[in-house]
């Protein structure tokens, strides 16, 4: 039955498998379709459900895994360094034995600690990753949930992180964990707020929180150059309070290694320090999506105007690349400011916020407003 | 003032005190009741001036202890070294100098802690590398089967 | 006297008390330092030390001079030259040696690089302490080439071992003064990163200006000496009020700054990077020729007496202080440590900073433990 379904997919592909890349919708449609024709709707949908569960688990390990490596190449190259190179090539593999070796580490419980929420914390962590990976067009037609309000989603679940941070600090009954949650409670609750109008100044722009439509809409140009200097700002305020929202240099408050030793999650070990850490590198995944879907119009090529042969040319390279390209250039920006800024200090972090950020923001959605309502935009 | 100088100020004040030209600083040997007010008169007084409690050592003299205080002064350069001993071993008691210089206040607890001199007036006056099971190891007469080796 | 007994009440009920060390990231070792916190004000540290106290003024009671050396390296590990010197300036005044120009040119030229790779490491660690964690990298990679040098001369990267009563250890290596004008030329040209990186960070700047002030009456009172006490306006450079070896002979200027601040104390180890480069760009080209040691007694005896020798580290002054009573091990030695006398002032100067603060702070104050403890 499953081999069926295979082929049947497959035979959908008329055109040769890398075409795939340039449009998902004809893979996708094939794979339902072969599903239906098999089974009964209520098992399709299952199987559907399971296939996208696989997919996204998958995804999960390894862009964890790869922007761990990432990062570690980042650092290296700023620090002057190799990095890591001793397993396979270019050390490529490293991460992958880091986890093994986490996965085989003892688990050590901590005898005055809360055992329950101590260990559903970092699932908490998860389970958000996965709910706002779910909601994100990875390319066309690569897109798992397509919810109307599906921005709104976004930052909705993604806020629910910070329950998982704070359990995780309180659960632990360590102090130095209790002040890096507080910490990280009182950041990521201020910084919603900036990222949430940043948003809103997209949403204004486009006329729509879906995610499809946004990414639609900025066919004729990205909207950090539609909208002007105030979608340009809300771009660079997007990033400020977004690398705040993950929790990373300089704003690692929560985590802030030569104070607080390793912060909310200082007593897990094992796996579960390993989830932490790398829904630590999923959330800057997430948030660089993000960006780049809002700002960076998304899977959509870059285009200039009239400049049909060029535009051919950068229509030639598929939208999954485009999406992951800005992504990763995102990712490389959020990369650059830890390992280059020293640390904020938490004061210092919450006037960032309440007396630069959000005035600059409330009067920049403003702007927009009246920039959309006379039409101004591109 | 230069050592001879020194020394004659000293005597001035405290007639009893004894006053030797040592081959760097003019030494003063005082009683130990005598110290505390002696130290505040060399530190506020406009022409001796000793600010800078540069070094307190406590010493170990067999039958007593002894405290000896290196002072400085930041405006005119010069130094001086008072010296003290305690009236007995048994119960070795002086009087603190943290209200005239602060930095005493570690020096002392260092001498309390290897000498077990204990200090009066002394803020918090509590052992500083070791345990309060240990003995006092600078003193002569201590001893440590396992890492001292005596020859 | 008569002893008085008091009551000493630590910390109040309602105070949130937490352990800094003796295992954590940021206190560069066996500190600890108990901490009384209000949310995230700091009310009161307590320093516990002596998780590494070896006794060493103990242990110097029942060896000979020659051998003190080589304990001394293990007190303060990044100013093992200064160190090392300062217990044979006191020997040899006790013996009225007369030492040769070129030992005490070398001492210079080996004191001064010492403390440049004492103040790289700071610069790297405190980065790291800050967040910044490319600075330590950076630290380090230069620090590297003084190290090289040190161990083609005396064999030791860190514990170097090289003054003795009487000069030095070894003769230079061949290489030496090559290697030292490289590294100068090479130094020079990156010190900028130094600036680039963190001193002219607007985050670093807005964590370290006002943090921590040091009036300078309290600095002389707290005896708080070398950088730290130089940041604060208290002129405490032995090097130029009692000049030893051949500090008499260079031209240089003493940082001194009046802010007093955390800052201030980071950039005065920045500028004493300079100005110990010039130091030994005076010295550098013209070591005299002669020997590198001069013929003692066997066995070193000094002459009963009290020897007070002041010596300026990376980190402030270092006393030794050697009462002799003839024989040929000494009857009581005493280091004074610069970090032990300036861990005293830490309560005082972070007291109603935040916890972020107190780590500016103590890393500002340059600690090192093994020195602390002895």
């Amino acid at each position: 039955m499953l081999l069926n379904t295979i082929s049947n997919a497959l035979s959908t592909l008329s055109e040769p498998w890398w075409k795939v890349f340039y449009d998902f919708s004809s893979l996708t449609r094939g794979i339902d379709e072969g599903l239906r024709s098999s089974m009964s709707e209520f098992w399709a949908v299952t199987v559907e459900m399971l296939i996208i569960g696989v997919v996204f688990l998958l995804f999960y390990a390894v862009i964890g895994l790869f922007l761990v490596i990432a990062e570690r190449k980042v650092c290296a190259f700023i620090q002057n360094r190799l990095g890591p190179n001793r397993i396979g090539p270019f050390g490529l593999f490293q991460t992958v034995a880091d986890l093994v070796k986490l996965l085989f580490k003892e688990l050590i419980p901590i005898k005055n600690a809360d055992s329950f929420l101590f260990n559903l914390a970092p699932y908490i962590v998860i389970i958000v990753n996965f709910m706002v990976l779910a909601a994100l067009p990875y390319g066309k037609g690569l897109h798992a949930i397509d919810f109307n309000i599906g921005i709104f989603y976004v930052i909705a679940v993604s806020s629910m992180s910070v329950i998982g941070v704070l359990l995780a600090g309180w659960s632990s009954n360590s102090k130095y964990s209790l002040i890096g949650a507080m910490r990280s409670g009182a950041q990521i609750v201020s910084y919603e707020l900036s990222i949430g109008l940043a948003i809103i100044t997209v949403v204004i722009l486009a006329g729509s929180m879906q995610l499809s439509e946004i990414v639609e809409a900025q066919r004729t140009g990205w909207f950090i150059f539609k909208g002007h200097v105030p979608a340009f700002i809300a771009f660079v305020i997007y990033v400020i309070s977004g690398t705040a929202e993950t929790n990373r240099g300089p704003f690692d408050m929560a985590e802030a290694e030569s104070e607080l030793t390793a912060g909310y999650h200082t007593e897990y070990s094992g796996i579960k320090f390993a989830f932490f850490y790398l829904a630590e590198y999923i959330n800057m995944f997430i948030v660089a999506a993000v960006a780049s879907t809002l700002f960076l119009g998304g899977w959509m090529p870059f285009h200039v105007g009239n400049w049909e042969s060029f535009n051919r040319i950068m229509d030639f390279i598929p939208p999954f690349f485009w999406f992951f390209g800005k992504t990763f250039f995102v990712i490389y920006l959020i990369m650059l400011f830890k390992w280059t800024f020293p640390r904020l200090r938490i004061d210092q972090l919450l006037t960032l916020e309440w007396k630069y950020l959000l005035p600059i923001n409330l009067v920049n959605v403003l702007v927009m407003a009246f920039l959309v309502l006379m039409g101004w935009h591109f | 003032m230069d050592k001879t100088q020194l020394g004659e100020f000293v005597k001035s004040h405290k007639p009893d005190a004894t006053v030797t030209e040592g081959r760097q600083y003019t030494e003063i040997t005082v009683a130990d009741t005598e110290l505390h007010s002696l130290a505040k008169i060399l530190r506020e007084n406009e022409e001796t001036l000793f600010d800078f409690l540069v070094c307190l050592t406590g010493v170990d003299y067999g039958d007593v202890f002894g405290v000896i205080y290196h002072l400085r002064s930041t405006r005119h350069g010069h130094m001086i070294v008072l010296k003290t001993k305690t009236s007995e071993r048994e119960k070795p008691v002086l009087n603190s100098v943290c209200d005239i210089w602060n930095t005493a206040e570690f020096h002392e607890r260092e001498v309390y802690d290897l000498l077990g001199v204990k200090f009066n007036h002394h803020p918090d006056l509590r052992r500083l590398f070791l345990d309060s099971s240990w003995g006092f190891p600078l003193r002569k007469d201590y001893v440590d089967d396992i890492n001292i080796v005596s020859k | 006297m008569e002893e008085i007994v008091k009551e000493v009440v630590i910390g109040e009920q309602e105070e949130y008390i937490i352990n800094m060390g003796p295992q954590h990231p940021s206190t560069h070792g066996v500190l600890r330092l108990v901490v009384s916190l209000k949310g995230e004000i700091v009310k009161n540290i307590e320093p516990h030390i002596g998780y590494i106290h070896r006794g060493i003024e103990k242990m110097c009671e029942s060896i000979t001079y020659p051998q003190i050396i080589h304990l001394t390296d293990r007190m303060d590990y990044l100013s093992a030259m200064m160190n090392n010197e300062a217990v044979c300036l006191a020997v040899e005044k006790g013996l009225e040696v007369e030492i040769p120009d070129r030992i005490k040119v070398i001492r210079t030229i080996m004191s001064e690089l010492s403390r440049i790779q004492s103040h790289q490491l700071f610069w790297a660690s405190y980065g790291m302490d800050m967040g910044g964690q490319t600075c330590f990298f950076y630290g380090l990679r230069d620090r590297e080439k003084i190290l090289d040098i040190f161990e083609e001369t005396t064999g030791g990267r860190m514990i170097v071992s090289y003054s003795c009563p009487g000069g030095l250890m070894y003769d230079i290596h061949p290489n030496f003064q090559k290697r030292v004008k490289d590294f100068i030329k090479y130094f020079r040209g990156v010190l900028w990163e130094y600036d680039a990186i963190l001193s002219g960070n607007v985050i670093f700047r807005e964590r370290t200006i006002g943090i921590g002030t040091l009036t300078l009456e309290d600095a002389v009172s707290y005896g708080i000496t070398g950088p730290s006490g130089r940041a604060s306006g208290f002129a405490c450079d032995i090097r130029k009020q009692e000049p030893y070896s051949a500090y008499d002979r260079v031209k240089f200027n003493e940082v001194l700054y009046t802010q007093g601040d955390t800052y201030h104390r980071y950039l005065a180890r920045i500028e004493e990077m300079r100005e110990s480069m010039n130091i030994i760009d005076q010295l550098i080209d013209n070591i005299p020729e002669g020997p590198y040691f001069v013929k003692m007694k066997p066995v070193i005896k000094l002459p009963e007496g009290e020897y007070f020798q002041r010596v300026e580290t990376a980190r402030g002054e270092l006393d030794v202080f050697i009462i002799s009573d003839g024989n040929k091990n000494p009857y009581r030695v005493k280091f004074r440590s610069p970090n032990f006398v300036n861990l005293g002032v830490l309560n005082h100067i972070s007291k109603d900073f935040k916890i972020a603060d107190l780590i500016a702070i103590a890393g500002s104050l340059d600690f090192v433990i093994p020195d602390i403890d002895r």
